[in-house]
């Protein structure tokens, strides 16, 4: 029905971005809302006990039982995906959420007060940006031993640079403001007018690239356990299945097929929350 | 709040300079003037004569990279020396300042009152429900209309004018004694401009506080000010009363200014203009920095003349002033 008269076409041309923005929120947060409701419900869900191992059922199809049938060593690959989901998520927002704690206060201060500031805070920054992400996942392991958490540790301090940079590049912006200033003839100090003016600001981005990059570290996860340098057998991970599937691809594919297309589901509700964000936050796409 | 006798606020040889490629770029060269309590002194000149410059310095709000000599004085204190710490007590409190554009000088995610509230905070030991009381009736004296309700709403669901209110509102928070207002009705309608200039020449009068106002707009200086000071090129030419600039304007300047307002000639005829060009302030002209431009220069305009005159006719920098009765005076 619309109030004003006009046909209603009309009025949902004159705001499809909204609509869009709204549309890839709201199906990226069910999407996730769905699979941390499915990690967190894994003992209630899981048809079966992950690590329970059942010879007379090896690579076992999909049937009644085993809905999606089984592994190698007929262990239920429903019920591992749905445990190794709870390490994959964990481990990929626990990274991001780290890298944002530290990557925020050190862009917000490199923006707002430039200078020497920024070049002691950026620079070291720098360095970390030049190693590729993958090198520097291995290194880290090797030196701290293979593990969920030491993978969620190295996944953190590859994006602690990329997202210490939008926040900085954001701050830079925000610190220009009017506003800003005015706060300060009103009075208030460096840390306050920080705090309480540039943050809130200044963090929009921030949020959309640490969505994104929680999908990235999701995959990164994955791709770090498929290696066998993240999460350790026997407990369940997406890219530890993807690894244990490769050799009997041919005889049993949903043994690739389902951790895989969890991996995906998971990466895509993680870029439409990103996408959505932005779009929201940034209507006219001035900062894309 | 102890008011002296002397200036609210006296800039004395101010100097300020900012690096760039071509050598450091003079904006403000030598200003020397006394804001007196209770006035409202208004400072006219051209876009980038520095009269934003010298609020900034004003408020010790320049960028580090500027250099600044001379002396701003409020009260016993220089607030050019005074340190960061010092100054943020000072801004707000004692000295405090309305932005150009009050659609982009208030914070987006903060309500309105809370901004007002914020200053009263920043300098004063009160609770939140205190402050929230005090700010609430500082929309009322600004003359915000249920003042209760708009105290939540975020800045974009008012008006200009109103937003302007609430800038000026959390400016007065703290009762200071000297009120920077740069171009405060610029960005606004001229029926607004009248309210506002009303609004700020009514709170002078009931909390006597000294406003110093920027502002390219010669109506506004006749609207509301007492006296006068006008900038070229980051100097001051002439200080006088109101009344003085308008009948009697001793600067070439002053006058040609006066001159160039639309709607003082004949409908219809061309608007004047003054020729020439806004000299470039990495390498200014030596002496009157008005003398390339000005019709009346003469040898002795190579050197700087000083702001020279008394109370009753102002003072004017010129070896040359205008107006037959001053230049008795003027020597």
């Amino acid at each position: 029905m619309s109030v004003t008269g006009l046909p209603d076409v009309v009025a949902v041309a004159a705001r499809p971005p909204a609509r869009r923005a709204r549309t890839s929120l709201m199906i990226g947060l069910v999407l996730l809302g769905i699979l941390v409701l499915v990690a967190i419900l894994a003992p209630v869900l899981a048809p079966h006990d992950p690590d329970a191992v059942d010879p007379n059922r090896v690579l076992a199809a999909p049937d009644g039982s085993y809905l999606l049938g089984a592994d190698d060593f007929g262990r239920d690959v429903l019920s591992r995906t749905i445990f190794a989901l709870r390490v994959s998520l964990l481990v990929a927002v626990s990274s991001v959420v780290v890298a944002t704690l530290v990557a925020v206060p050190l862009g917000l201060v490199a923006g707002y007060f430039g200078g020497w500031v920024d070049t002691l805070v950026s620079r070291p920054l720098d360095m970390i940006l030049v190693l590729p992400a993958l090198l520097l996942a291995l290194s880290l392991i090797t030196i701290l031993g293979p593990g969920s958490t030491v993978a969620a540790l190295a996944i953190a301090v590859i994006y602690l640079p990329i997202l210490a940079r939008v926040m900085r590049a954001s701050t830079l912006v925000t610190s220009q403001q009017d506003y800003v200033l005015a706060a300060r003839a009103r009075g208030s100090g460096h840390v306050a007018t920080m705090v309480r003016h540039v943050l809130p600001n200044s963090i929009g981005p921030v949020a959309v690239q640490g969505s994104v990059l929680t999908g990235f570290a999701l995959q990164l996860e994955a791709a770090l356990s498929f290696l066998g340098l993240g999460t350790q057998p026997p407990t369940p991970s997406l890219g530890g299945m993807l690894a244990d599937g490769r050799d009997v691809l041919s005889l049993a594919p949903w043994l690739e097929i389902v951790p895989g297309v969890a991996i995906a589901l998971a990466v895509l509700s993680f870029l439409l929350i990103g996408d959505g964000l932005r779009r929201t936050l940034d209507p006219d796409g001035v900062a894309s | 709040m102890t008011r002296t006798t002397g200036p609210a606020l006296a800039l004395d040889d101010l100097r300020v300079s900012f690096p760039s490629a071509q050598g450091p770029v003079s904006a403000v060269d030598g200003v020397s003037l006394e804001l007196r309590p209770d006035e409202i002194l208004g400072l006219v000149g051209e876009s980038g004569c520095g009269k934003s410059t010298l609020a900034n310095a004003a408020m010790g709000l320049l960028p580090e990279s500027a250099e600044v000599s001379g002396a701003v004085r409020l009260g016993d204190r220089d607030l050019t020396i005074l340190a960061e710490r010092d100054l943020r007590r000072i801004r707000g409190d004692e000295i405090a300042m309305v932005f150009q554009d009050p659609s982009t000088s208030l914070d987006p995610v903060w309500t309105v009152g809370d901004q007002v509230a914020e200053t009263i905070r920043a300098h004063r030991d009160v609770s939140r429900r205190e402050a929230k009381a005090r700010a609430l009736k500082l929309m009322r004296e600004v003359g915000i209309p249920s003042a209760e309700q708009r105290y939540g709403e975020p800045p974009h669901r008012m008006s200009g004018g109103m937003k302007q209110r609430i800038v000026i509102a959390a400016a007065l928070a703290n009762d200071p004694a000297v009120l920077i207002a740069d171009e405060p009705t610029t960005a606004l309608d001229v029926t607004i401009q009248a309210q506002i200039l009303q609004l700020l020449d009514g709170l002078r009068q009931r909390r006597g506080t000294a406003v110093l106002l920027i502002t390219h707009d010669l109506g506004v200086v006749a609207q509301v000010c007492d006296r006068v000071a006008v900038m070229y090129a980051g100097q001051l030419v002439e200080v006088a009363t109101t009344e003085q600039i308008f009948s009697h304007p001793a600067h070439p300047y002053t006058e040609a200014l006066l001159r160039a307002v639309p709607g003082t000639g004949e409908p219809g005829a061309e608007l004047t203009v003054i020729p020439g060009q806004v000299p470039d302030l990495a390498a200014p002209p030596v002496g009157c920095r008005f003398a390339p431009r000005c019709p009346f220069a003469t040898e002795e305009c190579s050197i700087r003349p000083p702001l020279e005159g008394d109370e009753a006719h102002g003072a004017v920098a010129c070896w040359h002033p205008r107006s037959r009765d001053r230049e008795v005076t003027a020597r």
